[in-house]
């Protein structure tokens, strides 16, 4: 069962192959056997679970059922879940049990999907290798050694190593794409403000987003449905009309138009990665598509204004935890001071302090025009660059990442090299366009992807895209081989 | 050394919405603890806000209210620093885009003159919750229940020349912002929250002293006292050589002075920065123009209208324009007697006497406009004097009934005939002959102040219901 | 931009983050080399160029005047670190 995709499982649950007890009981209990190897849980709620397969057959037995009813999900611990702890991956927030759910979570719950487990992430999303999480860092179940990516690595890795069919992850920089290109899975940022940031804990409110994260683009499509959505208690919910994401997908590709910017084929990239990647354009060619040379020309001050401007909203954002009200507080404050700095200091990690500190710097008197001000010009400039681009091409194509997963501990101790990973994914939040990374091959065993990026609202045609490609080749089919070994 | 006083004042007014401005929570005020503060104004992960039109609505009707530019596009900032009362560890506020800008505000002072007063902007933000300094055990105990109500920050240039002129600004303040509605500015309540900004100079200087700010002060009575004392203190400190620190005070009113606040707040660096959870308000000018048509006339029209319409004096269309109810009821008044200065009268020493003593408000008068036209219609037609009309007006309001009806069943309709009056006086001339002979002997200096007398007695003959006048001209008559 | 660690601790205290002594050396070196990277940003032209702070351009919608929150102190407390007839207990505050 837990080879089928999303699609395959709504089908088995309609033709009752299957009830979504049976479903659910299934991957709790691949979860319990397998997950202490790739800890890609931090919390897995059995019986709430089970509660709501029961509610699902009975929904499924009544035909009151939506599409996505009786399916088992993993959700990004950084949504919260009423009366589920919500951690963020942080010791700020391990004893933190939210009093509601996150719209994203509602709409989950209103077409009767089933929350399987809260996944492991980069400590308040910020990260790119899920290594900085207060519990302990998760493992990439094509080579446990590996990072799997970040900062929604718990996700990938459930889904990748089959102990969930979807879940739900969160980019504000690339951390959907990017760990779903390490994990040979399939995943989505949609536009900004297409779904809502209602209890979605916030990073860098201007950049976040949730998307799906799945095996295939049809998966993907189908979360997208019950995800998006304006919400009109989220100020920048985009007032858009949403459209059934599955409707486009087997369109034909031909005359399709796609940007290759130059700047994201040269230096930096990995020899087999690129390979890998030009690989998949030609097979996009031969379905009809038309491959056409575009530049970014201000590429290269994508990673600059990130690291302003993701840090210095973060570091207001995250003003709020400061063990008054909920979450962490430390033991015997001596006075206000101690209670802030010592809640604070004991709360947080250390990549969290740093990105607080490099944020307060950046909006410090003094430096505002310097750092934040110019940041945000620049940030016009990358948009217009993309604008620039559609106006020739229909979609712009590259690698989702410089190269397959890296070592556990390789570069935990080079917060640059780290953030140079996110290098092709940056400039998408930036803009604010859609991004989704499908899987295009393996480096000696380990996954790479390939990354689409599209226009506003764009999201059916870069699904559209996607779907044709894995219906020509399998990649996205192909399990991690201790997974396939190991599975009953 | 002759000082000249330079004060600017910050008034945070609280905005009188239904909700919060960035939640749905309610505003009504004295509730329990922490029952009004929802997950958006507790600062819970993964809260955003949203933006509460009427909150909009009130700072633009304010900005039309002062003749000031509207920011048609408007920006929120964040404005960061840590205190308890403030659970996001920043305010939602605007800094460099406000919604209003610049205007101009006119004050009326006590011996009538009026003062342009400048005003720089006024801008939308979020308050803070509340601390509880009662001992919880060495603790304090915070209540968020404010948390969120919507402000409206109103900065004036620094124009203001004494206390005498910051608390008639004050007053024209809460009379315009009650004329629209938007607020009830009440300082005892906390719903009108006043920083005085206050330097001196050497008189004739244009260059500006180093400003002390004296925060929340809340009654204008404590803004006078408050503003005194910091000008005695600051003429102190400059008369002996030394230098005035600029740092914030607080005013202690048991002991009637400032003194500076023992938070060691160092210069606090709010990094403002456009708050990113919100976007820019851009407001129509259709919308500006349909809240234009939808303005009171306002106190200062009012107040003009008032002296040009029915020939009030300057002080008198103060007092009564300073409230809309009070305003509509002394036209109604008038409407109903048809002489204002009467109605100016009556209204500003006996009704509002009454209202005052008896801690009511002019919409709960027992005693309504017409009522009282009806009163004065009385003393207009000779029906009865003024001074039986004050006898009718407690009896009014003590419910017993219209003037007419009230005259009628305690039989004080003035005498009037001239024969019963004649036969009054004759009577008294007849039985006083002392006096009379007193007066006839006397100048017409000393007449007018014998005539007195006769004029008495024919009142306490009649019970007080003779005609004062006819009284006077039978006895000029009589008295030969 | 080399930033000295005085500059470091006053953004700490900003923050309100405690850093150790034993480690604010190692903090001030990996912060100056962050705002190292972040210093490319200074070579761009950028003149004429309006700030983006939000990706659609879009503009704020306003909601209705309607209280639509009820009292759930009781749900939000039960989470709360310290408190007491209903208000949140911090260490006292000096006016």
């Amino acid at each position: 069962m837990h080879r089928h995709s999303v699609a395959q499982l709504v089908q088995g649950l309609r033709d009752k192959q299957f009830s979504s007890t049976e479903l659910t009981r299934h991957f709790l209990d691949r979860i319990a056997a397998l997950d202490g190897r790739y800890n890609s849980y931090i919390s897995v709620p059995e019986t709430a679970a089970m509660d709501a397969a029961a509610a699902a057959d009975r929904r499924l037995a009544a035909g009151d059922a939506a599409v996505l009813t009786g399916i088992p999900i993993a959700h990004k611990d950084i949504f919260c879940t009423d009366g589920l702890r919500t951690s963020c991956g942080s010791r700020m927030l391990d004893n933190f049990v939210p009093p509601y759910d996150a719209t994203v979570i509602q709409r989950f719950k209103r077409d009767g999907a089933i929350t399987l487990g809260k996944t492991n992430m980069d400590e308040f999303a910020m990260g790119s290798s899920n290594e900085s999480s207060f519990y302990g860092h998760a493992r990439n179940p094509w080579d446990p050694e590996r990072v799997p990516g970040g900062s929604s690595g718990g996700s990938a890795a459930a889904v990748a190593a089959r102990l969930a069919p979807a879940a739900t992850g969160t980019d504000t920089g690339g951390s959907i794409r990017q760990p779903a290109a390490f994990c040979g899975i399939t995943g989505l940022k949609p536009t900004y403000g297409r779904i809502s940031r209602l209890g979605m804990i916030a990073f860098a409110s201007s950049l976040d987003q949730a998307g799906p994260m799945a095996r295939t683009a049809q998966d993907c499509a189908l979360l997208l449905n019950t995800m998006a959505g304006h919400d009109p208690l989220d100020s920048t919910s985009a007032a858009v009309a949403t459209e059934d994401y599955t409707a486009a997908l087997d369109n034909s590709l031909e005359g399709l138009r796609i940007g290759l910017p130059r700047e994201y084929f040269g230096e930096g990239l990995d020899a087999a990665t690129g390979a890998l990647v030009d690989s998949a354009l030609k097979e996009l060619t031969a379905l009809g598509a038309r491959l056409v040379e575009v530049s970014l020309p201000h590429s290269h001050l994508t990673v600059p204004a990130y690291y302003v401007i993701a840090p210095a909203e973060a570091s207001t954002t995250l003003s709020r935890f400061d063990g008054v009200r909920y979450g962490h507080r430390c033991a015997d404050p001596v006075d206000l001071h101690d209670l802030y700095t010592r809640t604070r200091e004991e709360g947080f990690g250390d990549e969290v302090k740093r990105r607080i500190l490099v944020g307060t710097y950046a909006l410090s008197a003094g430096y505002y025009d310097a750092y934040y001000k110019k940041a945000q010009q620049v940030r016009r400039l990358i948009k217009q660059d993309f604008l620039d681009c559609f106006e020739q091409v229909d979609v712009i194509a590259g690698p989702t990442t410089p190269g397959p997963a890296f070592k556990l501990g390789e570069k935990s101790d080079d917060p640059i090299a780290m953030y140079l990973e996110d290098i092709y994914t940056l400039a998408v939040n930036l803009a604010g366009l859609p991004g989704m990374s499908v899987p295009a091959g393996f480096v000696q065993g380990r996954p790479v992807g390939f990354q689409l990026i599209g226009r506003h609202f764009d999201e059916s045609r870069l699904l559209n895209i996607a779907h044709r490609y894995q219906q020509a080749t399998d990649w996205h089919l192909q399990e991690p081989p201790e997974v396939a070994e190991g599975s009953a | 050394m002759q000082w000249e006083t330079v004060i600017g004042l910050e008034v945070h007014l609280q905005l009188a919405t239904r909700s919060k401005i960035f939640s749905g929570s309610p505003t009504t005020f004295g509730a329990e603890p922490n029952t009004q503060a929802s997950a958006v104004d507790l600062a819970m992960p993964g809260m955003l806000p949203v933006l509460n039109e009427q909150a909009v609505r009130y700072a633009v009707m304010f900005g039309l209210g002062i003749g000031a530019d509207i920011g048609k596009r408007s920006v929120f900032d964040r404005k960061n620093y840590f205190y308890p009362d403030l659970p996001k560890g920043y305010q939602i506020s605007q800094f460099q885009d406000p919604i209003v800008g610049r205007g101009r505000f006119e004050i009326q002072l006590e011996d009538g003159s009026s003062r342009e007063i400048g005003i720089t902007r006024a801008h939308l933000e979020e308050d803070a919750g509340k601390s509880l300094h009662e001992d919880f055990h060495g603790m304090s105990g915070i209540d968020l229940n404010r948390a969120g109500t919507p402000l409206l920050e109103i900065v004036t240039e620094p124009d203001l020349r004494s206390a005498a002129e910051a608390v008639a600004y004050l007053k024209a303040l809460h009379s315009l912002v009650t004329y629209l509605g938007i607020s009830d500015g009440n300082m005892a309540e906390g719903s009108m929250r006043c920083d005085i900004n206050i330097s001196l100079r050497p008189s004739g200087s244009e260059a500006y002293g180093t400003r002390a700010e004296i925060k929340n002060v809340n009654s204008f009575r404590f803004v006078e006292r408050a503003i005194r004392h910091e000008v005695e203190r600051q003429a102190d400190i400059l008369e002996d050589g030394g230098k005035v620190a600029q740092e914030t005070r607080l005013y202690d009113a048991d002991l009637d002075e400032t003194r500076p606040m023992r938070s060691k707040e160092v210069a606090n660096d709010y990094r403002y920065f456009p708050e990113p959870d919100l976007l820019p308000v851009v407001i129509t000018d259709d919308y500006i123009e349909a809240i234009r048509a939808s303005l009171p006339e306002l106190p200062t029209e009012k107040r003009h209208r008032f002296t040009e319409q029915y020939g009030l004096s300057a002080y008198d269309a103060n007092v009564l324009a300073d409230t809309r109810p009070l305003a509509d009821y002394f036209e109604a008044v008038v409407a109903g007697c048809g002489d204002a200065k009467i109605a100016a009268n009556w209204v500003q020493v006996e009704l509002l006497g009454q209202l005052n003593r008896n801690e009511l408000d002019i919409d709960n008068s027992p005693v309504p406009a017409d009522a009282l036209g009806g009163l004065i219609v009385r003393i207009l037609d000779n029906s009865i004097s003024g001074k039986i009309a004050k006898q009718v007006f407690e009896a009014m309001w003590q419910g017993e009934g219209t003037a007419d009806a009230i005259i009628e069943a305690k039989g004080l309709k003035q005498v009037s005939d001239s024969g019963a009056l004649e036969a009054m006086v004759d009577e008294v001339i007849a039985n006083n002959s002392a006096q009379v002979e007193q007066y006839l002997a006397a100048d017409e200096a000393r007449r007018k102040k014998l005539v007195g007398f006769f004029v008495g007695q024919v009142m306490k003959l009649s019970k007080g219901q003779a005609n004062p006048q006819m009284v006077n001209e039978l006895l000029a008559k009589k008295l030969v | 931009m080399a930033i000295e660690q005085d500059e470091i601790e006053k953004i700490a205290e900003l923050a309100r983050i405690r850093i150790d002594a034993d480690r604010i050396g190692d903090v001030t070196r990996r912060i100056t080399d962050i705002l190292h990277m972040v210093d490319q940003l200074q070579a761009a032209d950028t003149s004429g160029v309006e700030p983006m702070a939000n990706p659609l351009d879009a503009t704020q919608p306003l909601r209705a005047d309607e209280v639509t929150e009820s009292n759930r102190r009781e749900a939000f407390q039960a989470i709360a670190p310290a408190v007491e007839n209903g208000l949140y207990l911090v260490p006292k505050v000096i006016e």
